[in-house]
């Protein structure tokens, strides 16, 4: 039986004006400023996108970036309840949160990006839909996750309101929306590398590959339990709880598994499809790729050794550095390795306006903002022992 | 102890449909598209062009396209690329003294940049939603604003870089050459095509070009030879001059399984700004990774049932006032 003698989530309470939230606050409201100015006047308005990089930030950090660090819930998720190891489950909830606010702005900011947004519905009309579409497949996908997240996380607000008898129903179902909740991140996070497959010799060869679903799905689970360790350090940090050192260290062994097979199949591809030498030709985009290879590998020398697990420090330095591992695999397929018409016109360079910039950051700041709320307010983090609180 | 079995069960569950994924890979290969049998197009033969640019004007009119100012006293539509609000360009190459034209090293030449109209389309594999289209019959790309998003992936897609959005407006559109099909109706064809002087675009059925693109590069340079102009297979507006020195490769002809549009030039194509691109069109390998992946939703569905199994098994109620009913 997966034991579930954990102490129960429970608000932490405490004051919600402080610092943290003000800043927050502030940067919300630049945001807010700035997206008037860009529904008003147009992306060009306030954004440093052009033809050649019809993708930005917006995009590649706020969406794909964006969703992959939001992958917390589902790989515990699928720890907990596929894999059985119930004991993980105190990491469930504040996981879930995290993903919950990844994800739900992942999909607001699209629409930010859009620029033909009222005509979205089309993505859901059965007489426009391009079943051949990533795109498609990568939206629907998105779009129902975000549904089942805030029905996973339901319970929380149940809880809180009283509600028992909704919540053991809800519970009957759960199963369900849990497998769901399993299935669609595997579905739209290799879908995200499979968007680079359609423009072709516009990727650089050291990011353009048929394995790019695989790859993308492998670092969405190590960026989910990455993130999770970041996570659990920062929040036992700001708010003066112990460390869930019991469950930490063997995740970040299950994590480190995930890794060697993401590191077997990248670096086999790299080979096989002959685009190594390609990372020995000095340009941005050689040494992007080393620096991307080296946050992958970095992690297995600083806690490779169970030993090295057990200390607080290398797992937070290990989680942060597959987080930007990942990231630097999405941004650098997604814009140091994008060229459009590499032979042609050329001349399109692209580097995020100041304007463009806040807009991600207010949206990190709902992100932040919202998780300080809800655990303070909601059962999210287990209640923690009567003299550790104090 | 059943967790360890559980688990195990959970690690054979997630193989398995691994191993799916795996073996049924090979299951479904798209092949790139051809063209149409009827698909129209244009032939541009750089070696006639004379850089007048008329037909950047006409496109401009045909489509009601504003003009667009590189110059300080903004006197004349001057684009220097296309963009959401021009759709057809002559671009110049020119190297060193520039003497002589159609030659690589001190030469010059011209080259036409508007949509290839492809065979198989990486912009209409990647619109979500169908704005981007493909006629079945006439192989037109056309564009419909009235579905478009605005999530510009086709401009990302495009190797030739010609889907265009208007970044400047509340409701940009994508901006592209639709071969004019909405003059057909009036008897007109492409408006860059009626308007070229010297037949350096030639507007007709892509079969046809073709087989006048294949006659071209068989002429002998400076051997007199009749080029028609306009329409191919229209009234004869053909005049005699002497032949080109044509590189021995018809532009679009194989490219990403062959576009609509073709192209002659005496510069190397790459030169010119034309991607050096393989047979295969790119639309073909995502659409191969996307329907072996998702393809009636069969492997989503067998995925989603042995994750049901599994989760119904170990999903415990998470109430702390304990509740004995297990899956």
């Amino acid at each position: 039986m997966a034991n579930n003698q954990h102490a129960a989530p429970a608000p932490i309470g405490g004051s919600l004006v402080n610092v943290v939230t003000l800043s927050c606050g502030v940067l919300i409201a630049l945001l807010v400023a700035i997206l008037a100015v860009r529904f008003l006047f147009g992306l060009g308005a306030v954004t440093g996108l052009n033809d050649g990089y019809p993708w930005g930030i917006w995009i590649v950090v706020d969406v794909v970036i964006g969703s992959a660090f939001a992958c917390g819930g589902f790989s515990v998720a699928m720890l907990v309840y596929i894999f059985n190891k119930g004991e993980y489950h105190p990491l469930v909830r504040p996981a879930l949160l995290a993903s919950l606010f990844g994800y739900t702005l992942a999909g607001a900011g699209v629409i930010f990006d859009l620029g033909r947004w009222w005509n979205v519905w089309n993505m859901f009309w059965p007489g426009s839909i391009n079943l051949n579409s990533v795109m498609f497949e990568v939206a629907v996908c998105i779009s129902l996750y975000i549904v089942v997240m805030w029905i996973e996380f339901s319970p929380t607000f149940l809880e809180q309101m009283g509600k028992h008898d909704t919540k053991k129903k809800l519970n009957k179902a759960m199963f369900f929306i849990i497998a769901l909740g399993t299935v669609l991140p595997m579905m739209h996070q290799s879908s995200l590398g499979t968007l680079l497959v359609v423009m072709g010799v516009q990727i650089h060869p050291l990011w353009q590959t048929p394995m790019l679903p695989l790859l993308y799905l492998l670092t969405a689970i190590t960026m989910g339990y990455a993130v999770v360790l970041f996570e659990s350090c920062l929040a036992s940090s700001a708010y003066r709880r112990r460390i869930e050192m019991n469950m930490l260290t063997p995740m970040a062994k299950v994590m480190l598994g995930f890794l060697v097979v993401y590191l077997v199949v990248r670096i086999g591809d790299v080979l096989v499809r002959g685009a190594l030498p390609k990372a020995f030709v000095p340009s941005v985009e050689a040494l992007m790729f080393w620096l991307e290879m080296a946050c992958f590998i970095a992690p297995l020398i600083l806690i490779g050794a169970e030993t090295n697990r057990r200390n607080p420090a290398r797992l937070f330095l290990a989680g942060v550095l597959l987080m930007l591992g990942g990231a630097l695999l999405r941004l650098n397929g997604f814009l140091i390795g994008y060229e459009t018409n590499i032979d042609g016109a050329g001349g399109f360079t692209y580097f995020p306006t100041l304007a463009e910039t806040l807009v991600t950051a207010g949206m990190f700041a709902i992100e932040v903002l919202g998780y300080i709320i809800i655990t303070r307010r909601f059962p999210v983090l287990p209640r923690e022992d009567v003299q550790a609180a104090h | 102890m059943s967790t360890r079995r559980d688990f195990l069960k959970g690690v054979l569950a997630s193989g398995a449909a691994a191993t799916a994924c795996v073996t049924a890979a090979p299951a479904f290969a798209r092949e790139t598209k051809q063209r149409p049998p009827e698909a129209l197009g244009l032939l541009y033969d750089a070696t006639l062009c004379v850089g007048c640019k008329a037909c950047v004007a006409a496109c401009k009119e045909a489509n009601n396209n504003p003009p667009e100012f590189s110059t300080v006293d903004h006197l004349w539509d001057t684009p220097l690329d296309t963009s959401g609000y021009t759709f057809n360009i002559i671009k110049m190459y020119r190297n060193g003294t520039m003497d002589v034209k159609d030659q690589e090293t001190n030469g010059y030449a011209f080259m036409k940049t508007s949509c290839m109209h492809c065979g198989d389309p990486s912009c209409v594999s990647a619109c979500p939603v169908s704005a981007m289209t493909k006629d079945p019959v006439t192989g037109v790309v056309g564009y419909n604003p009235d579905k478009c998003i605005g999530c510009r992936y086709c401009v990302a897609a495009c190797p030739f870089g010609i889907p265009k959005y208007q970044y400047d407006s509340p409701t940009g559109r994508i901006g592209k050459c639709e071969l004019c099909r909405h003059r057909y109706k009036d008897g007109h064809y492409s408006a860059c095509a009626e308007v070229c002087p010297t037949g350096a675009t030639l507007y007709g059925k892509t079969s046809d070009l073709l087989l006048e693109a294949k006659r071209r590069i068989a002429l002998k340079p400076g051997e007199r030879a009749k080029f028609p102009r306009g329409k191919l297979g229209g009234p004869d507006q053909s005049y005699e001059t002497p032949a080109g020195k044509y590189l021995q490769h018809v532009y679009g002809e194989k490219e990403y399984g062959g576009t609509q549009v073709l192209k002659l030039s005496g510069v190397s194509f790459e030169k010119v700004g034309m991607p050096n691109l393989p047979p295969d069109a790119a639309a073909a390998m995502s659409e191969t990774i996307q329907h072996n992946l998702y393809g009636n939703l069969i492997m989503p569905f067998a995925v989603l049932g042995a994750m049901t199994y599994v989760a119904r098994r170990n999903v415990k109620p998470d109430d702390e006032s304990s509740d004995k009913g297990e899956g």
